[in-house]
């Protein structure tokens, strides 16, 4: 209603400590505060010292990201917030399995399309494939969009993992 | 706690009562309230207590019983997923899977309820684990806790600089605090009293912050927001400088937030960096303890040498005497029946030269105390803000209660509100707590009414007060005493019997019906859009308005 700037879309990495109820307290304030998420990765990064990674794309106004940040910076779990977005030049990647069931042409075609995306085969029958793909999350949507046209298809996406470029650490 | 004689323990009769009574200790003394519930349904109604504190900033901890951790996840008898339930409405929880944790967790659970913002926190215990011995160990006190939880709470002296900049150029200030100088403890109201002084500066306060600044100081403008004065609002509204100090822009403060202060430069202090531009944009923020920023603040004006615009600050106060004379909360005593506001003006007359601590429901008889009773001290007033429960007055009198044990404490209440949590009389008999109950009895939850008159066309659904008791019978079942106040000349005479009274009193004041609480800023309005009286409420609302609550 009152804040009319434009809505954007903004990768947040997120460290967390490793305990229980942590993806619930994080996932729980975006839905609690009516947030999105548009995907979200988090897996165990130092067993140690008992750290997880979330790496969560969210999008907002200015006003509403800047929010999202503070509220988890507030949490008590919570080590560290990053927004590569707004931090500068970073990497993001995302892996999915693409399963295809087609045949003739169309199946060599897939193969074709899977060569040039540098996908991988991890399984085939002979009806069927599952590549392994890697990349941006705009060329993984590409692939998935090129196979569905070429046959029936279920995907598992991974959601994006990110970091910031360079030589800085973080925690 | 058999054997601990060093805890107290108040044994309340339902558990929301017991986490408002925690709050009500932790509001009057500025320590962390404890509650002590059991699984499942104990932990279930003790959500909206923990609620309140989360919306108001208390800092409470909780221990919840929890089945024994073999049974967690089977359904078993009184489980709940509490640490589920309660993660949202507190500031953090535990569930303790190991006895060995046990001391790092409290720990920190009281570190994290009593630092930065403050608020409630859960800790949820297994069966098995309150079996188990867990020893005390010094040495290995908090080890974690300095890890992980930090709050800033000293100012950056670069953002101080600039924030005195600002402020000497301002030609038509306004200071606004809230409940965050209160939580700051009572050096930072002093701190905020010698800030008003050597400005010169118009103050309002929050419905949270009353007290923090003497409500006779001469610039105190009065409360803020839907109920608060012509003078305060119109201040903000017209403002060019605004400090706020430990408030959060809360909706029933800004009104529609598209005309909130529209002129003004905003300079925000706050503990909570997630309050900073969370409904209203500002120019500069201060994030860090209230009262070492003010310290900071006037350091630094005295560094350079702040002086307030003396002509601009002439023209500035006039025209809020001139808002002043208006005299919004005037209103005519005439008659029999009791005015709710003259109810309230003659108990504040009563009481002002006692230690008096003040607690309310919620609805019209809150904004009614907020408005004629004058609080000249923190943390002397006891209320729910934010999540604005009825029920909670009667148990929070209770622990400000037990906290001050020589003070007089009023719970000024509906009598709508008064029935949600008043199976308490029996805890304030059991603990002989003479808390005085003082019922403005309208028969109506009040606020509903004035709102089913004003903004739903006289439709009045649910909102009479049918099948009330008869409270001075039922103060007589709990061998305590009841009065009554039928009339005007009744009142002094029932005020005066309740302060002499040794124990708890209830005292129904039977105060005019359909009285409406006013001023008023209709739900999406501005701040200048007010309604003084019932010969403003034509049309005062629009449609946009009537959706907003």
């Amino acid at each position: 209603m009152f804040d009319k700037s434009k809505v954007e879309r903004h990768t947040i990495s997120i460290l967390v400590e490793n305990e229980p109820g942590v993806l619930a307290r994080v996932i729980g304030l975006f839905s609690g505060r009516g947030y999105n998420i548009e995907c979200l990765t988090v897996s165990e990064v130092d067993a140690h010292k008992k750290l997880s990674r979330i790496s969560l794309v969210t999008t907002g106004t200015p006003m509403v990201i800047e929010q999202i940040e503070e509220q988890l910076r507030r949490q008590v779990p919570v080590y560290s917030v990053q927004d590569l977005t707004v931090k500068g030049p970073h990497v993001e990647r995302e892996l999915a399995l693409v399963k295809i069931v087609n045949s003739g042409d169309k199946r060599v075609e897939a193969l074709r399309v899977a060569d040039s995306f540098r996908a991988r085969t991890l399984d085939s029958t002979l009806e069927s494939f599952i590549f392994e793909v890697t990349g941006s999350s705009s060329k993984i949507s590409a692939f998935i969009d090129l196979m569905g046209s070429l046959g029936a298809i279920e995907i598992a996406r991974t959601g994006v993992s990110a970091m910031s470029r360079g030589s800085e650490i973080d925690y | 706690m058999f054997t601990k004689k060093k805890i107290r323990h108040i044994l309340v009769r339902h558990e929301q009562a017991a986490v408002h009574a925690a709050e009500g200790y932790a509001r009057s003394t500025g320590k962390t309230g404890v509650v002590l519930v059991t699984s499942g349904p104990g932990a279930t109604n003790a959500v909206t207590g923990l609620t309140d504190a989360m919306m108001d900033s208390i800092p409470v901890v909780c221990l919840t019983g929890q089945v024994p951790s073999h049974l967690i996840g089977t359904d078993a008898f009184q489980e709940a997923d509490t640490s589920g339930i309660t993660r949202p409405c507190t500031k953090y929880n535990y569930l303790i899977k190991e006895s060995d944790e046990l001391q790092a967790h409290v720990e920190e659970a009281f570190y994290v309820a009593r630092t930065g913002r403050p608020g409630p926190v859960v800790i949820d215990l297994p069966k098995d684990i309150l079996m188990l011995d867990a020893p005390y160990s010094p040495a290995k006190a908090k080890t974690q806790v300095a890890r992980r939880y930090n709050p800033v709470t000293t100012p950056d002296p670069e953002a101080i600089k600039k924030a005195v900049e600002m402020m000497k150029v301002a030609k038509k200030p306004v200071i606004y605090g809230g409940g965050g100088i209160i939580n700051s403890g009572p050096d930072a109201s002093q701190s905020l009293t010698q800030l008003v002084n050597e400005t010169g500066w118009p103050t309002t306060l929050t419905l949270m912050g009353l007290g923090e600044l003497d409500a006779s100081h001469d610039n105190f403008l009065g409360m803020l927001g839907m109920h608060g004065t012509y003078e305060a609002n119109l201040a903000m509204y017209n403002c060019d400088f605004m400090l706020n100090i430990g408030a959060r822009f809360d909706d029933r403060v800004t009104g529609r937030l598209s005309d909130f202060a529209p002129t003004s430069v905003k300079v925000h202090a706050d503990i909570d960096p997630s309050s900073i531009n969370k409904n209203v944009r500002v120019d500069l923020a201060l994030i860090g303890d209230a009262n070492e920023i003010i310290q900071a603040l006037l350091a630094e004006m005295k560094a350079q040498g702040f002086e307030s615009h003396k002509g601009d600050m002439k023209k500035w106060w006039s025209a809020i005497e001139g808002w002043r004379a208006r005299q919004c909360l005037a209103y005519k005593q005439t008659g029999d029946i009791i005015k709710p506001q003259h109810a309230i003006h003659r108990l504040y007359e009563m009481t002002k030269d006692r230690e008096v601590y003040v607690t309310t429901e919620v609805g019209q008889h809150q904004m009614w105390a907020a408005q004629y009773f004058n609080f000249h001290k923190p943390n002397r007033w006891m209320t729910s803000g934010g999540l604005g429960t009825m029920g909670y007055g009667l148990p929070a009198a209770m622990g400000v209660q037990v906290a001050h044990p020589d003070a007089t404490v009023i719970d000024i209440a509906g009598e709508a509100s008064f029935m949600m949590n008043m199976q308490e009389l029996s805890t304030l008999a059991q603990y002989r707590l003479p808390v005085k109950m003082f019922i403005i009895n309208n028969e109506w939850m009040g606020m509903v009414r004035q709102w089913q008159q004003l903004i739903h066309g006289g439709r009045y659904s649910e909102s009479y007060s049918a099948s009330l008791p008869d409270f001075e019978k039922l103060a007589d079942t709990f061998g305590m005493k009841g009065l009554v106040a039928h009339t005007a000349d009744d009142l002094d005479g029932v005020i005066a019997e309740m302060l002499a009274t040794d124990g708890p009193v209830i005292a129904d004041i039977r105060v005019a019906k359909e009285e409406n609480c006013f001023p008023m800023i209709p739900s999406g309005a501005a701040h200048c859009d007010m309604i003084l009286g019932p010969e403003d409420t034509e049309d005062a609302i629009s449609e946009e308005g009537k959706v907003l609550v």
